[in-house]
C-alpha cells in the first residue's frame, strides 16, 4: 500500500529518469535531478533535526521550488510555501500561525528570506549540491504515517485572517489517483502551469507529473498579459493539458487573440474555481472542437478539487456549466436548512465526505469545528465531514450544480435574492464580457460591476426591464478590467470596498 | 504622448513614465494594467489594438504605447 507521496517520484524516477519533470521553458529539471537535489535537502534538513515541522519556502516559481517540497517532505517536515508579492502582515500572520524554525530561498529571495528572522536561512543552492543521507531518509520513512502533514496552504478567509488547511499523504494520494484517473492523464500530458505555487490548485499538474511521468511547464507570469504570446508558448512547448482558472482562460478568449491563435497542441482543457461566462466558455469551444473540456469544482478543505464535469453534452442556452460528479471515493450530501438531506432537485449546501477532507485549520480549533463537522446523518460512530458553504442542487441529468455561495443568497427587502441572477442579467448583452453581482451587508445594498460597452445608465434601464424592481442594483460600476486576486479570481473583497467609499447612482 | 503618460499615471502613481522603460521587463504593469490600457486607448484615442498588438515590446515603455498607436492609427 502506498503511504507515502514521494513513492511516486521515487518509481517514476527509475522508469524515466532522464524525461524532464519540470519547466520554465528556459529551464528544466528531469526527475533523476529531482529526485537527487530533494534527497540531498531531506538528508541536510534531517540533519539539522528537523522533523515533523513547517519549513517554509520563500522561491520564486521554478523547478526548484518544487524539488524543495519534496526536499521538505523527505525529511518527514510539511512545507508552507511564500511569495515575493504577499505582502509582509500576511507572511507574518502565516509565521505566527505555524511558528517554523526554517525557510529555505533561492537566491534572489534569501534577503527577505533573511529578513524573517528565523532561526535558519537555507539557500536552496547550498542544501540541494550535498550528499544524501540514505539510512536517515530510511528511518524517516519507516516512522511516517500516511495520515502526517505535507502541506499547510493558507486560504484568503473572509475575516481577513488567513487560515491554514493542513493535508496530509493520504488525502493527497487519494486526490492525485481518482484526479489522474478521471481526465485521463499518462506519460504524454504535458501541462502548462498557471496557478500560484503556495496555493493547493498546483496539484492537478505537480502530482501526475509525477505519478505518470508527465512534464510540467511553469508559464511565466508575464504571458498572462499577453495573449498570442501565451498561445505561441503553449505551442513552443507542444503543451496539450491546461488546468487553469477561469480569468486566464478568459483573458486570452476576451481579447479576440483565440481565433487567429487557436493553441495547436491543446487537447484537454480544465477549469475552475470560478464561473465560467458562457460566452467565453463557447468561444472556446468552437476554437477547439476536439478538445476536452472539464469543469472542477472544490474547496482546498477537501483537498484540491472534488468534483468534475466533462463537457460531453451541448448545454442550453442559459444553463449553467454543471460540476457533474464526484471524483471516486468522494461522496457528496446536500444538507438543507435543518440539517436533513436535501429533497429531489432542491438546493442544499454541498458537504463533502470522504478521505479528500483535510485534517483542518493548523492551529485554529475554534475555525476547525465549524467546518469540519460530524456527518448530521450520522448518529452512530465519529464521521468528519466539510460543509462548503456552496449552495447546489441536481439538475434533470443527476448532475451537480454549483447555485452561489451561500453568502451570495441574500435577503434584500424580505426577499431572497440571487445574486448571480443579476450577474447573468447584465450579461445577457453580447458586448458585456463579465459582471459581478455582491451585496453590501453594512449598506444593504447590490451592487454591480461589469465591464463592457454600455454605460452604467444603459445597463440599469436594461436590467430594469429584465428583473422585479427589488433585484435591481443600487450601485452599478462599469470598469475596464474586474481586480484579480493572485490566484487569479475576481478579487470580490476589493470590491466591497469600492461601494464604501463611492457614493453611485 | 502626454495623453498617454496621464493615462499611465493614473494606473501607477508613483511611477515616472516619462522616462521609464522596462515596464513589462521589470514587472510595473501587470496583466489587469494591459486589459486597462486597452480599454483606455480605444476610449481615448479611438483606437482598437488587435490581439497581434498586444505584445511586450508595444507596452515596454510610454514612448512605445505612443508609437504605436500613431501606428494603428494611421493604418
Amino acid at each position: 500500500m502506498q503511504k507515502n507521496i514521494l513513492e511516486y517520484l521515487e518509481k517514476t524516477a527509475v522508469r524515466v529518469p532522464d524525461k524532464i519533470a519540470f519547466s520554465t521553458g528556459k529551464e528544466s529539471m528531469t526527475f533523476r535531478e529531482v529526485q537527487t537535489q530533494s534527497r540531498a535537502i531531506g538528508s541536510h534538513l534531517a540533519s539539522m533535526g528537523l522533523y515533523g515541522e513547517s519549513v517554509l519556502i520563500f522561491m520564486d516559481k521554478h523547478p526548484r521550488t518544487v524539488t524543495a517540497f519534496w526536499g521538505v517532505i523527505y525529511a518527514g517536515c510539511f512545507y508552507v510555501c511564500l511569495d515575493e508579492k504577499m505582502p509582509r502582515a500576511r507572511i507574518d500572520s502565516i509565521i505566527d500561525s505555524v511558528k517554523p524554525r526554517a525557510v529555505i530561498a533561492d537566491k534572489k529571495n534569501y534577503k527577505a528570506a533573511e529578513a524573517l528572522s528565523l532561526e535558519f536561512t537555507l539557500l536552496y543552492d547550498d542544501i540541494s549540491a550535498g550528499d544524501e543521507d540514505a539510512d536517515a531518509l530510511a528511518s524517516i520513512r519507516c516512522r511516517q504515517c500516511d495520515t502526517d502533514p505535507i502541506y499547510v496552504v493558507f486560504t484568503s478567509g473572509s475575516t481577513g485572517v488567513p487560515k491554514g488547511v493542513v493535508a496530509c499523504h493520504r488525502s493527497v494520494i487519494d486526490y492525485t489517483e481518482s484526479l489522474t484517473d478521471a481526465l485521463g492523464f499518462d506519460e504524454n500530458t504535458v501541462f502548462a502551469n498557471q496557478t500560484p505555487l503556495y496555493f493547493d490548485a498546483p496539484l492537478k499538474e505537480l502530482m501526475p507529473t509525477l505519478k505518470m511521468g508527465a512534464t510540467t511547464y511553469f508559464v511565466p507570469r508575464m504571458l498572462f498579459s499577453f495573449p498570442v504570446r501565451l498561445v505561441e508558448y503553449l505551442d513552443t512547448y507542444k503543451i496539450n493539458t491546461v488546468c487553469w482558472v477561469v480569468s486566464a482562460l478568459v483573458q486570452i478568449s476576451s481579447l479576440g487573440a483565440l481565433e487567429a491563435h487557436t493553441p495547436k497542441y491543446l487537447t484537454t482543457v480544465a477549469f475552475g474555481s470560478e464561473v465560467f461566462p458562457r460566452k467565453q466558455y463557447d468561444l472556446w469551444r468552437a476554437a477547439l472542437p476536439n478538445a476536452r473540456f472539464f469543469n472542477l469544482y472544490g474547496p482546498t478543505e477537501a483537498t484540491g478539487m472534488s468534483c468534475y464535469w466533462r463537457a460531453d453534452r451541448e448545454l442550453e442556452a442559459d444553463e449553467p456549466i454543471p460540476v457533474g460528479r464526484p471524483f471516486d471515493n468522494t461522496d457528496i450530501i446536500l444538507l438543507d436548512a435543518e440539517n436533513k438531506r436535501a429533497e429531489q432537485g432542491a438546493e442544499g449546501e454541498i458537504c463533502i465526505r470522504g478521505t479528500c477532507v483535510t485534517m483542518g485549520y493548523y492551529n485554529n480549533y475554534e475555525r476547525t469545528d465549524e467546518a469540519f463537522v460530524q456527518n448530521p446523518l450520522n448518529s452512530a460512530y465519529r464521521e468528519i465531514i466539510y460543509r462548503t458553504g456552496d449552495i447546489g442542487k441536481y439538475n434533470s441529468y443527476g448532475e451537480l450544480v454549483f447555485v452561489s455561495r451561500k453568502d451570495n443568497q441574500i435577503k434584500h427587502m424580505g426577499h431572497r435574492i440571487e445574486l448571480g441572477e443579476i450577474e447573468s442579467a447584465a450579461m445577457k448583452r453580447e458586448d458585456v464580457a463579465r459582471a459581478v453581482c455582491l451585496y453590501n451587508k453594512d449598506k444593504k445594498e447590490i451592487a454591480l460591476f461589469y465591464v463592457g460597452e454600455p454605460d452604467e445608465k444603459q445597463m440599469l434601464t436594461e436590467l430594469a426591464q429584465a428583473l422585479p424592481r427589488y433585484m435591481l442594483p443600487s450601485y452599478v460600476e462599469k470598469m475596464k478590467a474586474l481586480p484579480l486576486t493572485d490566484n487569479g479570481k475576481i478579487d470580490r473583497r476589493t470590491l466591497i470596498e469600492r461601494t464604501n467609499r463611492k457614493e453611485n447612482t | 504622448m502626454e495623453k498617454v503618460i496621464e493615462i499611465l499615471s493614473e494606473l501607477h502613481p508613483d511611477v515616472d513614465f516619462a522616462t521609464a522603460d522596462g515596464l513589462i521587463d521589470d514587472g510595473v504593469l501587470d496583466s489587469l494594467d494591459i486589459v486597462s490600457l486597452v480599454a483606455e486607448i480605444d476610449t481615448e484615442f479611438g483606437v482598437t489594438v488587435p490581439a497581434e498588438e498586444i505584445i511586450p515590446e508595444n507596452f515596454n515603455s510610454a514612448e512605445a504605447i505612443f508609437a504605436m498607436i500613431t501606428r494603428l492609427d494611421e493604418e
